[in-house]
This record gives structure tokens, sequence and C-alpha cells, in this order.
């Protein structure tokens, strides 16, 4: 940690008092990355990118942007016409909504597939859960943001889960609305809001980064590593490594701002809030979708939004529910089985959430919410104590297989 | 090279020279930067004016209806403009005194179109006030034009800076005459 | 894992694709016709004469009821339109303004800046006016439906004779386009509307692809500038893409 590692004279007059570049260094060359991580390791360096990104533009729009109910519609328009680079900057924002939204995604059905979850890295897990959480908020209200129908509907309906509380659902209802009806107030706590929390997310991201940290990252095989053969510096091998992975990342994010802007969105919200007509058919934007199907599956309101709640909460004692000593699916035969079931039954609630509730839709979403708490509430534990996992590695760089036994 | 305690990137330099797969390297961060730069650049350009605020630059004003020693006030790019019909005594003013005695030297007559006619910006050229003396009652200042009430700057009958902290004559905008009556700022 | 990495991104584009058709359709029981768009694909662009020939179909035929609050006569620009034709065009509309100095709104010939003004005062004279059936803006229109430029077209086209199992009722029309089949707003193109300068086919096909095109102008005006940054940006990437792997690549032999 001496300062004499550096050269350049500033750098080291700086450092000895503000060390922060050794604190980079430390990150860079001295943190221990296992070395076989696969592209699925970038997809947290992408879900950052994606933060900042969204940060950014966020600023510059906020700009340009009128919270107020007869000019909301209108500032974005102006925005998309007049502004200088305005609509590239907005379709980079609405886009890139959700490209965090596909990557986080990824990065948790990652997490799940590796067990990432798992002792001593519980805590990384449940803070993970909670910007998942964040950044469901911050999205529903910058959606409302525009005040075109889907805004304005999307915003009636989701708040309106809060009066299934029993009796005092209504005050609160109220009591978020600002009145008796998603109105100005309403527009003006959202944006003020939306802007506040993508800050609490990049916060709770440096407590997931410490609690990183601490053990290091998970890898593929799942084992801890046992020593410097098992690992290589970040800087250069996963700084270039993430490269790639952002180069690719920007590359789709392109093609969907330059030519598909709007297919990520939906026609309805380039109308102007009416709250005296309903749209025909309203769906929420679709990383809502699997939570919506959820919701629509119970005929109990109370219960509906209940069981959408639960399906968040239940990631947060997964670390308890599974208690298999191994880690990486590659080594268990029935989990994977099972994880590919859920993987399925995830996407298939999506397109449920987005189908008419009505007919073979609502049979079918019930199955799906179903089979979600069936595998982590029964099919998890059962799993933790009747499967046979295979054979482990004995270290990362040794593919030697070892006699079965636990990691931990 | 399995290696973790040294620095592969420092081990570099000082190993081998950089051959054409080094140099990939290089290029890749290089272009990384380029492109970096090259998204900075909308970021910056939208708090330049927006086309609609662009387009709205000008104002036409009916000034026929002022009377000889009034004058109005109208908004143009969100700041005021003085358009006073000038008394023959104050036009006479006006150019009575040498021009080259003056903080900023200017002629009467490269002020205004008509003599009559005097429009100038309501800005203080130091630093952004609305000077008095549009209303009647109002102070003109000691050279009975306007005078600057934040830091003192009376400005004569051409709405030159005669003293005080001002460094420069009230701006006159571009404008020009659609009709008798009737001017076009901007 | 690549095999995770490829499952999980076709299921999530599986997904959204799945789900926004469903999403978008509605009614999903009409069928579009496709029409001929030089704005579609990455080198898409607008066929200014066919812009101009639309804001005319507009002009002519739509303006009475509907409204283009979006659009200012600055912005025919983009038609092509040079800066003493926009002057002309906007001359020729009146639009509101004031209060004057006894505090009177008065009208004045429109400027360049000025917003197209709308055929009506609010939305309560436009419900009024039309059997109580509200005219929609027309600026967004081509992206606030999905499909939006074949749906346009199909629309226009779309007003044939009901089944005789239909049941129209007095102030409906039938349109095999819309959904649910009865629409409020009368036929607005029959052919040979307006008379263009250019000679072009004033067939109804020919006025409906026109005035669709100026439409979709309308709601995307920098559509153009977006495809031709969008190819430029893409081209980038993908180099950028193929040299940061190589430079991985590079970095990672040391390890091997």
């Amino acid at each position: 940690m001496s300062a004499e590692k550096f050269s350049n004279p500033v750098v080291r007059w700086i450092d000895h008092r503000l060390p922060v570049f050794s604190m980079l260094d430390h990150e860079k060359y001295d943190y221990p990355v296992p070395k076989n991580l696969n592209y699925m390791w970038n997809f947290g360096v992408l879900a950052g990118l994606a933060l900042v990104i969204m940060i950014v533009t966020g600023i510059v729009l906020a700009m340009n942007y009128t919270a107020h109910i007869d000019h909301a519609f209108g500032s974005v328009e102006r925005i998309m016409r007049d502004v200088n680079h305005g609509w590239l900057i907005r379709y980079i924002h609405m886009n890139t909504a959700s490209f965090f939204f596909i990557v986080v995604y990824i990065h948790m059905f990652r997490g799940l597939y590796y067990g990432s979850y798992k002792a001593p890295r519980e805590l990384l897990w449940m803070l993970g859960v909670v910007i998942f959480l964040l950044m469901m908020a911050t999205a529903f209200m910058g959606y409302v943001l525009p005040w075109g129908q889907m805004s304005f509907w999307g915003a009636t309906v989701i708040t309106n889960l809060f009066s299934a509380i029993p009796f005092v659902g209504e005050s609160i209802v109220v009591f978020l609305w600002g009145g008796f009806s998603v109105d100005n107030p309403t527009l003006n706590r959202f944006f003020s809001l939306h802007y506040l929390m993508p800050f609490l997310i990049a916060g709770v991201v440096v407590l997931h980064i410490v609690a990183l940290h601490r053990f290091g990252s998970n890898n593929p095989i799942g084992i801890d590593a046992k020593g410097p053969q098992d690992t290589i510096s970040f800087h250069p091998y996963y700084t270039m490594k993430d490269m790639v992975g952002i180069a690719m990342f920007l590359l789709l994010l392109a093609v969907a701002v330059f030519f598909f802007p709007n297919a990520m969105g939906h026609p309805d919200n380039y109308i102007p809030a009416n709250p005296m007509q309903t749209p025909a058919h309203i769906v929420p934007e679709w990383y809502f979708l699997p939570f919506y199907a959820i919701l629509r599956a119970v005929p109990d309101k109370l219960g509906g939004v209940l069981l959408m709640f639960s399906a968040i909460f239940v990631l947060f004692v997964l670390p308890w529910l599974d208690r298999s000593p191994v880690r990486s699916a590659r080594f268990r035969p029935v989990f994977r089985i099972f994880f590919w079931l859920l993987f399925i039954d995830c996407i298939l609630l999506g397109y449920l959430g987005g189908m008419p509730a009505e007919g073979i839709y609502v049979l079918l979403s019930r199955l799906a919410t179903a089979w979600y708490f069936l595998h982590f509430l029964v099919i998890l534990p059962m799993l933790s104590v009747f499967e046979t996992t295979k054979p482990l590695p004995k270290s990362i760089s040794e593919p030697v297989l070892a006699t079965a036994r636990g990691v931990a | 090279m399995a290696n973790t305690n040294s620095k592969p990137g420092a081990s570099d330099v000082d190993g081998h020279e950089p051959d054409r797969r080094d140099f990939i390297v290089v290029a890749t961060y290089a272009m990384g930067a380029v492109g970096g730069a090259a998204v900075v650049w909308p970021l910056i350009d939208q708090m330049n004016p927006a086309a609609d605020t662009l387009a709205l630059a000008s104002t036409e004003v009916d000034v026929s209806k002022i009377a000889e020693g009034q004058a109005i006030t109208v908004t143009w790019r969100g700041k005021p403009v003085f358009i006073r019909h000038r008394t023959a005594d104050e036009i006479m003013r006006a150019n009575a005194i040498d021009s080259a005695e003056l903080r900023d030297p200017e002629e009467d007559e490269t002020r205004v179109q008509k003599p009559e006619l005097l429009v100038v910006l309501g800005v203080c050229t130091h630093l952004g006030c609305v000077p008095l003396g549009q209303k009647t009652g109002e102070v003109k200042g000691e050279y009975d034009g306007w005078f600057c009430p934040c830091h003192g700057s009376p400005y004569d009958t051409s709405g030159r800076i005669r003293k005080g902290p001002a460094p420069t004559n009230l701006e006159v905008p571009p404008y020009s005459f659609l009709s008798d009556g009737v001017i076009r700022i901007g | 894992m690549r095999k995770f990495l490829i499952a999980s991104v076709t299921a999530i584009a599986a997904m959204i694709g799945l789900a926004s058709p469903a999403m978008s359709a509605g009614g999903g029981d009409v069928k579009l016709q496709a029409g001929e768009w030089s704005f579609t694909g990455p080198f898409g662009y607008f066929d200014k004469a066919a812009l101009q020939r639309g804001f005319q179909v507009y002009r002519d035929v739509c303006a009475g009821c509907q409204g283009i609050d979006y659009i200012a006569c600055r912005n025919l620009a983009d038609l092509g339109y040079n800066e003493a034709e926009i002057k002309a065009i906007a001359a020729e509309y009146e639009v509101m303004d004031g209060p004057d100095d006894e505090g009177e709104m008065f009208m004045r010939p429109a400027r360049p800046a000025d917003i197209i003004p709308n055929p009506y005062r609010n939305d309560n004279e436009a419900r009024a006016s039309n059997n109580g059936a509200m005219p929609p803006d027309l600026s967004l229109i081509a992206k606030a439906r999905a499909n939006g430029p074949d749906y346009l077209y199909s629309l226009l086209l779309g007003y044939v004779d009901a089944p005789t199992n239909q049941d129209v009722p007095d102030g409906m029309h039938y349109n095999n386009a819309y959904s649910g089949n009865l629409i409020a707003m009368p036929q607005p193109i029959y052919g040979d509307d307006v008379e263009y300068a250019d000679g072009s086919p004033t067939t109804p096909e020919g006025l409906s692809a026109d005035v669709t095109n100026f439409l979709m102008w309308s709601a995307e005006p920098k559509l153009e500038v977006r495809k031709r940054i969008g190819v430029a940006a893409v081209f980038f990437l993908s180099i950028f893409l193929v040299m940061s792997y190589f430079a991985k690549r590079r970095v990672w032999a040391d390890l091997h």
C-alpha cells in the first residue's frame, strides 16, 4: 500500500494524502478473481453501466421536462422534436430501461444457476433483491412521467394495489395520490422520487460491491478459490472480458435505439392521458409482466397483491430454502432440470401477463404461479435433502475430480 | 504464464516490445475512448436553445400609437425592449454632445433608424438589471434617459452610458420597419 | 456456459416478441393492408414529394376536423419547402394572439413559428361538432396505433359495404380495418379529392399513401437522422466488438 509504487509525483503526492489511487490499484491488481469466470459474469458490470446511462440521460432529460399534467406530454414531445438531440437522449433512456431489466434478469438467473446466493454470499444476494425492488419502483414512476394513456392508467392500477390492504388501504391510496385520483400532485411526487431513487440504487450498489469483495466472485464450478493458482487479477483480464460484453451490450442497445426505438413500448403512450377513458387493453411494461400475471392469477384482490409481493419476497429467503452444500448447477443434475423448468415458467408467466385475463390464460396463469412457488418453497428444500450431487473437482485450476464432498 | 502476483500490464512494457497483438489492445481502448467522447456532445448540446426557442426570435410591434415623449416596453427573447418616441428636445440633446468624449463613443444617428424612435434593449450592460425611466414619474437619471438603480448607471436620451459602472451603451436590437408604424424586432 | 447466455437472450427476446403484438393488437381481429413505405428499414428515408402531397391531403381533407398540434409551420421545412414558401403557407392560417393593449384577443396571420391551428377551440367543441365523437389529434397518430402506417393506410381504404348481418347505427360507418368495424369518422377519401400539382395519381390508394407518409413524418420527424446516425453507430460498435474480442484473446493468451 505504499505510495512509492506510482512514478508520477503528482499522483504520489495525492495518494499519500488521499489514497484513491492505491484503492483503484488494489481493485485492479490485488483483488483476486477466480480465473474461470465465463461471460455470464459480465452482467454485473453491464447492470452498472446501464445504471450510469440511465442517470446521465435522466439528468439531461430532466433539464427539458415539465412535471405538470398540462405540459408533461407536450414537454416530452418538445424533447423529441425541438431539443437538440433530444430524441436520441430520450430513446436511449427508454430503451436502456428495458435493457437494464434484461441484464438484471440474466444476472439473477445466473445467480440462481450457479448458487451465488449461498453462504457466505447471502447478504450480497439480498442486497441484489433490494436493488431489484428499487429498480421496479423507479421504472414504474418513470413510466408515468410522459403522461400518456399507459402512464396514467398504469399509475392508477398500480397505486390501487395498495387499496387491497384491509382498513387503511383507501387512506394509503389517497395519501399516495395526494388527492382523490392520479393527478398533478401525483405526477409531481413521482418525478421527484424518480429522480431520487436511482441514487438510492447507486448507494445499494456500493453495498452490493462491498459485500461482493468480502469473499470475491462465485464461479461456474462453485468451489472456493484455494490459492493464487486459482485466481487472476481483475485488470487486464476481466476489464478486457467485460469490454467484450460492453461492446455487445452497446451494439444491441444501438440497434434498439436507432431502429426499433418503440418496440418495447406501447403505442397507447403516444396518446395524451385521458382520465375519462381507459384503453381497451392495458398492460404494464414488459418487465413487469410475470408479476402482473401472478397478480391476476388470484381471483381475490388482497390475495393477488400479497402473492405478487411474495413472489419477490421469496427471493429474500432463498438462501435458507436451498440448503444444498453444492453451489453450481453443474454438479446438481436434478436441480438443473428444475432450474430450466423455473426459467420456462417465468417466461410463460411473462407471456401470460401480456394476454387478456380470460379463458385458458387464467388457468395457465394459475398453474404457472403455482409452479413458481412450488419451486422455491417445496422443490428446493426437498432437493437439498434428496439430490445426489456429482463429485466436485479438487480446485478451480485442477480439473481432477475429488471425492464428492461439500464446499462450505 | 499463469501468474497472478506480478502486474501483467507492467511486465509487458518492460519485458518485450509491443507487437501487433498488443496494438489491438491499445486500439480497442482508444476506440472506446473515441466512442465515449462522441456521446458526450449530444448531452451537452441539448442545453443550447432548442429549435422552437430559436424560431420565436422575432416580435412585431405597432409603434404608431406611442405619443411623443412616451415609451413602451415590449418583450423580445424574454428580455424587455424599450421603445421611446423622443421629443425634439431629446433628439437635440442626444446630438448636442461630442460622442468622442463618451465612454462608448457612438453617434446618435447610428443608433436609430428614424430620429424620433429609439429602440434599445432594456438591459443594463453592467450586470443585467432593467433600468428605470420608462414610466412617467420614474427616475430617468441625470441625463434624462434611463437610470439603473442596481449600481447607479445613468443613460442619456440615446441610451448611451454616461457615468457609473456600466461599460457600454444600451444595446440596439436588430429591427426593421415593416410599414410606417410597425417594426419587427429580431 | 454459453448455452445459458444464448438461451436467456433468445427466451427474453421471444417473450418480448410474443407479448408485444399481444399487447398492442387490441382488437386483433382485423387484417391490415401493407403499404410500400420508403421510411422502413435501416436506410429508410422520407419521400419529400409524397410528404408535400400528403400535407395537401391533410389540409384539404383531414384538417376540417382534426388538428396537428405538435407541428408548427416552420417544421414544414422538412418537407422540402423553402423559407418564402413556408411564410406563404403560414400566412394562409389565422391564429389567435393577444391579449393586446386593450386586453382583447385578436386574430392575425400565422408566422412560421406558429403551430398549425386546430379546427376547434377545445375538445368540447370538437366533440360537439362531431356527434360526440372526439376526432383524435393527428400529430402522433402513426405512433399511437400498432403498425401505425399500415393501420392508417388500411383504415382510409377500409370503408366498404357492411355485410348484410351487420347493423350500422346512425352516425356510424362500417370499416373493415377498424377494431369492432364501427367507426364514427365518415369516409374521408374517395379518390380525386384533391388536385396534385405534380400530376401524381389521385386514386384512393395514392391519396391514402401520401397522407400516411405525411403522418409518419409528423409522428417521427427525426426518423431520417435517427437511421443515419444508427447505421454509423452500429458500424462503429460492430468493429469495436470484433476488436475487443481479439484484444481480450490477446490479453488472455498470457494465461495459457
